[in-house]
């Protein structure tokens, strides 16, 4: 089995953007909290290597905290649409063709139907921007995703022999979902996992963006690219940075997902909308 | 197909149009859109900004110094004991709709703002109008229930207009007044177009056309005046911008006052801010030229109280709370706080709030002093902050002229209950002495300030890019207004 | 055939009460009184109590929703809190800057993602699929609206070919009118291009596996005459279900976009009345994109069913 060159590179990046995340817990170059008017809009320089913002915060600490933000957000939400879609694709499956199945799947339709990003403003117009209440907006819609990919790998699997098997010696369908059918679907869900991350950051980015993300002093690269719209003409590096941190990251991770699906098997497919 | 071709007929000639009469036609930017055009319901200030002396007038008028002089009433009488006001209207007046304008609507004005069911945003602006009578086409009396020296004041707010009772149904949308421009057209969302009233009773507007349009994002902001999409933009957004407008010939920058007294306002009714000493600490940790530069890239006055420095009764009293975090950290040590405390801070939707409230947390956290942002849509702040009084710091301008009154309501959000000041401000409102309502004026200024209630930040300023070219717009914004009556291209 | 349209049917009318149920509800839990907005700081307690009576704001929750659910089945979305107009009015008036906005930028999409799909396929590995693939991983890594930010900066601000924004409108003539919409639809339009240029280009490949490509490379085709003559077309089927999501996604996720370009669409209008709560646009405005996908889903599935039998089964 060959390691695919883009899933070095697309893994290479992510592994960069999370060390920072997670040394920003430790150490960035310069307090993010404490403000200096009278260096702001600095250009990239020997002592801020990214240059500085608006409010004379040091933009690599900003991009390091932002990352721990980007992240955390993402993977929460992505755990929420694991959490929850997994099961119930397991379970609709399982018990195929019931008034059950119908419902869950419909309710997935439902939730498809839903504009995203609109739901997730109202979501926050109730609960108020912050974090939190934009992990749940993201999570919601990651719920469909995995719910429909799990209950169609997971059909797939119960027409098999080895799980004729396992039926007819006497197991549950409960048991046969999470014994047999879960680590065969398991690789699938890594791979779309990775792509809802990429979406996860993209969609966070775009929430701060209209100011619905996380609040200050989190720092967040939706937010500092919004701060940054009036001065792109002034200070092009404000807007630049945060710019290129989003879509490097979210390359990455497409660029792992694609290589962990071409590598942990190349038959199967992966939904990208 | 018929229909394709029409439409490229009707952009032709739009496009003849405009370019033979460029000089008497003005394109006006705004950050907001009104929600409707009567100035008379609502509070929305970009109702006003549209339709204040364009298309509405009242009795009186603001200029742009912010000084009262006559409007549709062209002269009037006060009796000595300051309870009757005679106004002698002025002659050939009409609405847009061709009927006159006379005694009648007047009362009908001025009753329906003040009615049982009125949904006029100020009706305390009324509260001391006992009765409206018509004496005769020209004349109309006002009687007082008690003497108020700001009656001509309070008549020339946008909310005081003079309307129809025959054109009041549609007022929302097809608004009918006596101004020297007439309404022709508005595409919601995008722009209202209004247009030379040749039947004006006064000297006619210069400009055949104009029109507003209404821009919310401050990038776009930029864009559109850069691109000359727009020839002003009244409130520009980005005032981090307007070095680059100074520096281009294309354009001019005017940098005007309102009267606006932004503030970070603190819950006097909750603990810890019912302690006058954490007050004065929050002030003296504050650093306003901090906060005027890096929220507002410079624009804006300090202010050390609640009123309008551009007024000739303000009293500088910015030193009473100078920027001293030593001085506030002892203060806080005095009071029990020595470790400092954590307190919200609500921020509406402006940039002065966002980005000040960014600072100000900042230099609050220098002293101790932690804060748990969260920003509010105006109608949750409304809510919860204004209303609910849920809040333990928040940061709001002050737009109404002269509202010192306010902190004689103990109701009011920030909760400052001083009878002594509630007493003063019942005095100042019956009095009609010019001499000693400026004494009064300032006095207040005095109390509030050496009370701390809230710590005073700066007076609002407000851009305006216009091509160069451009004149006679207003300066300052007295009241929410883009007067387009007396603006000229060169 | 009929059984399961009937069944879809069904299923469909009780999706659409669902999503009625759950956007009122959402929606009448935002903190904020729409008259208390409207009338600001100085209104007196009997003004607000005035104009809420005036709005209907003061019946009960039950009653405002059957009055809003039984509007809409009559075609009336009911009237709106700060513009006094008729929501259904002003969502005719934005309704022809979206959906023109959107059609654009599919059109957009599939102009790009055709040739950039089928030139990568047919060049399966070589220096051309590369190139393309790597394109289509940056354009779906670039956020839109930064995109969009720097469009603006480039094509309006520099080089001042296009307005920043802003909408002519389509009485001013079309080219007007389609000038305004360009770099809106090019911001839209790049991530969605990408998406469908790899959806294309696998959707391609694998067809070319087939057995019938097989037998027809077999009969002497050229593997490039065999994609353009057999793979093609059979490859659309998964292309035009993208093709199909796509568009009701551009048509409700302009927003940021509609933003950016201050171009007075539904996105716009979404956001401007849930600032001002005008409850009554945002609920029939989520309601109108909501109503418009499911039976957009409806009409795909009946279309797959009535082509192909064995989905009438359930998949």
């Amino acid at each position: 089995m060959t390691v695919p060159r883009g899933l070095i590179a697309g893994a290479g990046l992510a592994i960069l953007f999370i060390a920072g995340a997670l040394l920003s817990f430790l150490w960035t170059p310069y307090d993010i909290l404490t403000l200096s008017i009278p260096d702001r809009l600095q250009p990239p320089s020997a002592a801020h290597w990214l240059g500085t913002d608006h409010l004379g915060r040091d933009m690599l600490s900003m991009v390091m905290m932002g990352a721990r933000t980007s992240i955390a957000v993402a993977l929460l939400a992505v755990g929420i649409g694991m959490g929850l879609g997994v099961p119930l694709g397991l379970w609709a499956a399982a018990r195929r063709g019931s008034l059950l199945d119908e419902v869950i799947m419909r309710g997935n339709d439902l939730i498809f139907a839903f504009p995203s990003l609109v739901i997730a403003i109202l979501i926050t117009a109730v609960f108020g921007a912050g974090a939190m209440n934009a992990i749940i907006a993201i999570g919601i819609f990651n719920i469909p995703v995995f719910a429909r990919l799990t209950r169609g790998a997971a059909l797939s699997f119960w027409a098999r022999d080895f799980i004729l098997a396992a039926r007819v010696s006497g197991k549950s369908p409960a048991r046969i979902s999470v014994e047999h059918i879960l680590p065969n679907i398991a690789n699938l869900m890594i791979v779309q996992g990775t792509i809802q991350f990429s979406l996860g950051i993209l969609a966070e980015a775009a929430l701060s963006y209209i100011g619905l993300g996380a609040q200050p002093p989190m720092a967040s690269w939706g937010r500092m690219l919004a701060d940054a719209q009036t001065l792109v003409s002034i200070a092009p590096h404000v807007a630049l940075v945060p710019g290129f941190a989003i879509i490097l990251l979210v390359l990455g991770l497409n660029l792992m997902g694609d290589g962990l699906r071409d590598m942990l098997d190349p038959r199967i497919r992966v939904a990208r909308v | 197909m018929k229909h394709l071709t029409a439409l490229i007929l009707a952009g032709t000639t739009a496009v003849f149009a405009t370019a033979a009469a460029a000089e008497t036609n003005i394109r006006v930017a705004m950050q907001l859109e009104p929600p409707n055009l009567d100035p008379t319901s609502g509070a929305a200030q970009a109702v006003d900004s549209v339709v204040y002396s364009n298309i509405f007038e009242g009795l009186t008028r603001f200029m742009s110094d912010g000084s009262v002089v006559p409007g549709l009433a062209e002269s009037w009488e006060i009796a000595a004991d300051g309870l009757t006001y005679t106004f002698k209207l002025r002659p050939g007046v009409m609405f847009h709709d061709g009927t006159t304008m006379d005694a009648e609507d007047v009362k009908f004005s001025l009753d329906r703002a003040r009615a049982e069911d009125s949904t006029n945003a100020q009706k305390a602006l009324f509260a001391s109008i006992a009765d409206v009578t018509v004496v005769d086409p020209l004349t109309v009396q006002l009687t007082l229930s008690a003497p108020n020296g700001a009656m001509l004041f309070n008549l020339a707010w946008g909310d005081a207009v003079i309307v129809a009772p025959e054109s009041i149904a549609d007022i929302a949308t097809k608004p009918i007044g006596t101004g020297a421009f007439t309404f022709t057209n508005w595409v919601q969302g995008d722009r209202i177009e209004i247009a030379r009233n040749p039947n004006y009773w006064g000297t006619p507007a210069a400009m055949e056309t104009a029109t507003f349009r209404f821009i919310s994002d401050p990038t776009a902001a930029f864009a559109a005046v850069m691109a000359e999409d727009v020839d002003v933009f009244v409130g520009f957004p980005a005032p981090e911008n307007l070095p680059q407008f100074e520096a281009d010939p294309r354009f001019q920058v005017l940098v005007g006052n309102t009267e606006g007294e932004t503030i970070l306002a603190m819950n006097n009714a909750r603990a810890p801010f019912d302690n006058k000493l954490v007050r004065q600490a929050v002030a003296h940790a504050i650093d306003r030229q901090a906060i005027i530069d890096g929220a507002m890239y410079g624009i804006g006055t300090p202010i050390g109280t609640h009123f309008a420095p551009h007024n000739p009764d303000y009293v500088d009293l910015t030193g009473l709370s100078n920027f001293d975090p030593e001085k506030s950290k002892a203060l806080l040590a005095e009071a029990g706080f020595a470790d400092g405390f954590t307190t919200t801070l609500k921020l509406p939707p402006p940039s002065y709030a966002r980005r000040g409230g960014e600072i100000i947390a900042a230099q609050l956290r220098a002293v101790g002093i932690q804060t748990e942002i969260e920003n509010q849509e105006w109608a949750q702040w409304l809510e919860t902050t204004f209303k609910g009084k849920d809040f333990g710091l928040t940061i709001v301008s002050h737009t109404e002229p002269m509202d010192i009154g306010i902190y004689a309501n103990p109701d009011y959000y920030f909760g400052y209950n001083n009878p002594d000041l509630q007493a003063m401000m019942t005095t100042l409102t019956s009095t009609t002495d010019p001499a000693a309502r400026s004494e009064m004026w300032k006095q207040a200024q005095t109390v509030i300030a050496e009370d701390f209630v809230n710590a005073y930040l700066f007076e609002l300023a407000v851009p305006t890019v216009a091509k160069a070219g451009i004149e006679g717009l207003w300066l300052n914004q007295p009241t929410a207004a883009i007067d387009l009556t007396g603006v000229t291209w060169l | 055939m009929i059984r399961y349209t009937a069944t879809r049917l069904i299923s469909l009318c009780i999706s659409l009460i669902v999503a009625s149920l759950v956007i009122f509800t959402v929606v009448e839990v935002f903190p904020g009184d729409p008259a208390a907005y409207m009338l600001g700081v100085n209104a007196q307690p009997d003004t607000v109590a005035a104009l809420r009576a005036e709005l209907g704001l003061d019946m009960s929750r039950p009653a405002r929703y059957l009055a809003w659910v039984s509007g809409m089945v009559q075609g009336d979305f009911g009237q709106s809190y700060t513009y006094r107009t008729p929501v259904s009015q002003m969502i005719m008036d934005r309704i022809w800057v979206s959906l023109p906005l959107a059609l654009f930028a599919l059109v957009l999409t599939v102009l790009i993602a055709f040739p950039a799909g089928i030139y990568a396929a047919s060049r399966r590995g070589g220096a051309g699929d590369i190139g393309v693939m790597g394109a289509t991983q940056l354009g779906v890594a670039i956020p839109n609206f930064w995109f969009a930010m720097i469009l603006v900066l480039i094509f309006a601000i520099h080089l001042r070919w296009f307005s920043a924004g802003g909408f002519p409108g389509w009485d001013k003539g079309l080219w007007p009118g389609i000038k305004a919409l360009i770099l809106p639809a090019v911001a839209l339009a790049l991530p969605q291009a990408a998406i469908l240029s790899r959806v294309m280009r696998s959707s391609l490949l694998d067809m070319l596996g087939e057995d019938f490509i097989r037998t027809a490379r077999a009969k002497g085709l050229s593997r490039r005459q065999a994609l353009w003559r057999h793979a093609l077309r059979n490859a659309m089927i998964p292309v035009l279900t993208i093709i199909g999501l796509q568009f009701s996604f551009l048509l409700a996720g302009g927003i940021v976009i509609e933003q950016v370009f201050f171009l007075p669409g539904l996105g716009r209008l979404i956001f401007q009345a849930i600032s001002a709560r005008d409850l009554i646009v945002v609920e029939s405005v989520v309601m109108l994109l909501v109503f418009l996908v499911i039976v957009v889903n409806f009409a795909v599935d009946i279309a797959y069913a009535a082509v192909d039998p064995r989905l009438r089964v359930r998949r």
